[in-house]
């Protein structure tokens, strides 16, 4: 008798669940295979804080990226402690730094100096800046009074390698952003005008595509790259590489944005909507669009990656942005020379960022993918 | 068949014009033109270049000219005469410079090609038939960083690596004696003891994506009823596996495998700058920092050229390798 109503009881459950997805939209039911790929939302979590800390650089890097501590030139990265010999526990701190002769190699080189402690704290006033160009403030999220303290150590003019890889990541993430935003504006355009009118406008757009492809990325990007002025301002610059990163990748939305809207036209659910008699304009923005944008979002997703990294080779090799400007390529200049980085390793934090934002957006647009199409398997 | 050949060998020539045109811009696209550059440059090291010098320069480029004809003049040099111009950094002609590297550069990509293909698609096969298993959660976790690294910092990590867990310092293609040193078997064996390296670390992300590939491919094979049909019939695994499934799977590698040509051309360019490798990458990048833009053009061209020709022997062994695309069947579903 108990059996018969747990079994009941389970399939009412699995009644309510059918009936929920029977009514679910489609995003909802993107959503609900999105959750599953649990290394997608993983993903999707650490680039929301990537770019939270995006938002807030100025707060969250304790420093200016360009100050200069004139004393502590490539110094290491200090640890935060919360235990010390004498006092036990005490709250986060770093031990001070001193300079000595290394007596094998005669460089001179930081060790801890156990006796100075500058205490960590959150809330710190520090160095001016205007948040987004409004706010002006001195609030930085952590920092210490008594002495500097550089989380990630500092390059070889005594920058803080730590505010420098924070506002690094400004360019270095909406550059990918910017740049897919347009080559997406291109791509949707070029690719729905080929796939809607079809005809001789198709073909010379197809053409046109086919040639982009055919050209290597690597050696095009590099060349119109190293056509761009040197005297140029950093926003131009930016710029101008977001414009070549786009230049070359609409091609490939195009062609998906095309070969999406032929299939679509011969869909049933097409035909039925332009049976009951619904304008062309109503059939595309709510039974065309809807039905590939997902796939849109999964397959820009997964070429931002390829931006990011397209501008961070560039910078790396001194074709793309230049210092002043602090993007993660340009600061990875600094690691070119293997033995400069043999001693002073922590220069290569940089890239480790790199490889995680590049991995995350692989992960999450692999999982958008799988999501978008949710009555697969 | 022949006829797919020839329209698609039709179609070459007017991408080859548009690409010619494409790289005259970016040749041209820098400030100023390339003569003022070199003429500064003689100057800054002293070394004075005479009236004539400069005429003759003027006329063999036609740079007194407008922009059309400069192109003519450019392009007929090369189809021609084969003159690519003179590279005003190395102050020698381009095809002089090309034709030191070129030889290398293959010999690196070839090696890194072979291996991208035998261990990419083997261990693809694997781990779609070992779905699930650990080896296949492995290589799927290899194939993943190998895409998303990208050469030249898995080159700088690796390097660093070497040099100070094992004091190895990575860099170049011969050892210090040989490194101007004439060719001889000597120097042969050094280098296939150095080339190691910088192989498997260009081959890396191409291995990985290969992975990656053959792995969905096969998968998506695997599931057809055919092979159900083929295993019922009672054909022996491996059997069923290489006469159909792999067959098809590796097609859209197929499709591919023109870009391997200019690659063979130019070597992986930014793992060999970092590598310190004598191939043409290192040079196209030298020649783009200095403006040297009859090297870069030169080598664009070149790069672009033998993409163009290697897609098209993609299509003619697609088509030859699978009866689908030669009977003019496109894919229509």
């Amino acid at each position: 008798m108990m059996q018969l109503f747990t079994k009941l009881a389970r399939r009412k459950k699995e009644e309510i669940k059918d009936e929920k997805i029977f009514l679910a939209s489609q995003w909802q039911l993107m959503w609900w295979k999105f959750k599953r790929h649990k290394l997608a939302m993983v993903s999707m979590c650490i680039l929301a804080f990537l770019y939270i800390i995006v938002l807030f650089c100025e707060f969250i890097a304790p420093y200016d990226p360009w100050e200069r501590f004139e004393d502590y030139k490539n110094a290491p990265p200090q640890l935060v402690r919360f235990y010390s010999k004498e006092e036990g526990f005490r709250g986060p701190f770093v031990y001070g730094m001193k300079q000595e002769m290394d007596m094998e190699t005669f460089r001179k080189v930081f060790v801890e100096d156990e006796s100075k402690k500058y205490a960590v704290r959150l809330f710190v006033r520090g160095s001016k800046y205007k948040l987004w160009g409004l706010f002006e403030s001195d609030l930085h999220l952590f920092g210490s009074k008594d002495g500097p303290v550089f989380l990630f150590g500092t390059d070889e003019l005594g920058r803080d390698l730590f505010s420098r890889v924070i506002y690094g990541a400004r360019i270095s993430l909406t550059i990918g952003l910017v740049g897919v935003f347009l080559s997406f504006i291109l791509g949707t355009l070029l690719g729905g005008i080929s796939g809607y009118f079809g005809g001789t406008i198709d073909e010379v757009i197809q053409r046109t595509i086919d040639f982009l492809v055919s050209i290597p990325t690597i050696p095009l990007w590099m060349a119109l790259s190293a056509a761009i002025p040197q005297d140029w301002s950093v926003i131009r610059t930016y710029f101008a590489i977001t414009i070549i990163l786009s230049l070359v990748g609409w091609g490939g939305l195009a062609r998906v944005v095309r070969g999406r809207l032929l299939s679509l036209r011969e869909e049933d659910f097409i035909l039925a909507a332009r049976l009951t008699g619904a304008s062309e304009w109503r059939i595309i923005t709510r039974h065309m669009l809807p039905s590939f944008a997902s796939h849109l979002i999964a397959s820009i997703t997964l070429s931002i990656p390829g931006m990011i990294l397209g501008e961070t080779s560039l910078s790396f090799i001194g074709l793309g942005l230049r210092p002043p400007a602090i993007s993660w390529g340009v600061l990875l200049q600094d690691a070119q020379q293997v033995i400069a980085v043999a001693h002073y390793p922590w220069r290569l934090i940089p890239a480790f960022f790199i490889i995680v934002t590049v991995l995350s957006f692989n992960f999450l647009g692999d999982g958008l993918r799988d999501a978008a199409d949710p009555y697969s398997r | 068949m022949a006829g797919y050949v020839i329209r698609r060998f039709l179609s070459l020539i007017p991408l080859l014009f548009i690409l010619s045109i494409v790289v005259f811009i970016i040749i041209e696209l820098p400030p100023g033109d390339f003569l003022t550059v070199y003429i500064e440059q003689l100057k800054s090291s002293g070394v004075l270049i005479s009236e004539e010098e400069i005429a003759r320069l003027v006329k063999q480029y036609a740079l007194d000219k407008p922009l059309h004809i400069r192109y003519i003049t450019w392009i007929k040099n090369i189809i021609l005469h084969g003159d690519f111009g003179r590279s005003f950094r190395w102050n020698r002609p381009v095809v002089e410079l090309i034709k030191e590297r070129v030889a290398l550069s293959a010999v690196i990509s070839l090696f890194s090609i072979v291996f991208v293909w035998i261990i990419g698609v083997s261990i693809g096969i694997y781990s779609a038939v070992k779905q699930y298993s650990m080896f296949d959660y492995i290589f799927t976790f290899i194939g993943f960083i190998g895409v998303s690294i990208p050469g030249f910092l898995l080159a700088l990590l690796i390097i660093w690596f070497a040099y100070t867990k094992f004091d190895i310092y990575i860099s170049g293609l011969f050892s210090q004696q040989f490194v101007d040193a004439p060719w001889s078997l000597a120097k042969v064996l050094d280098m296939l003891k150095r080339i190691w390296v910088p192989v498997i670390i260009i081959a890396v992300s191409g291995i990985a994506g290969n992975i990656r590939t053959m792995r969905a491919n096969l998968l998506d094979e695997l599931r057809k009823q055919y092979v159900t049909v083929a295993r019922a019939k009672g054909l022996s695994e491996t059997r069923l596996l290489i006469k159909y499934p792999i067959r098809i799977a590796v097609n859209p590698m197929i499709s591919t495998i023109g870009w391997t040509l200019p690659a063979i051309f130019s070597g992986e360019s930014l793992a060999s700058i970092i590598l310190n490798l004598p191939t043409i990458g290192p040079l196209l990048m030298q020649a783009l920092l200095a403006q040297d833009m009859y090297l870069a053009g030169s080598l664009i061209l070149i790069m672009g050229a033998l993409t163009l020709v290697g897609t098209l022997i993609s299509d003619i062994l697609l088509a030859w390798a699978d009866p689908r695309i030669r009977y003019g069947n496109t894919g229509g579903k």
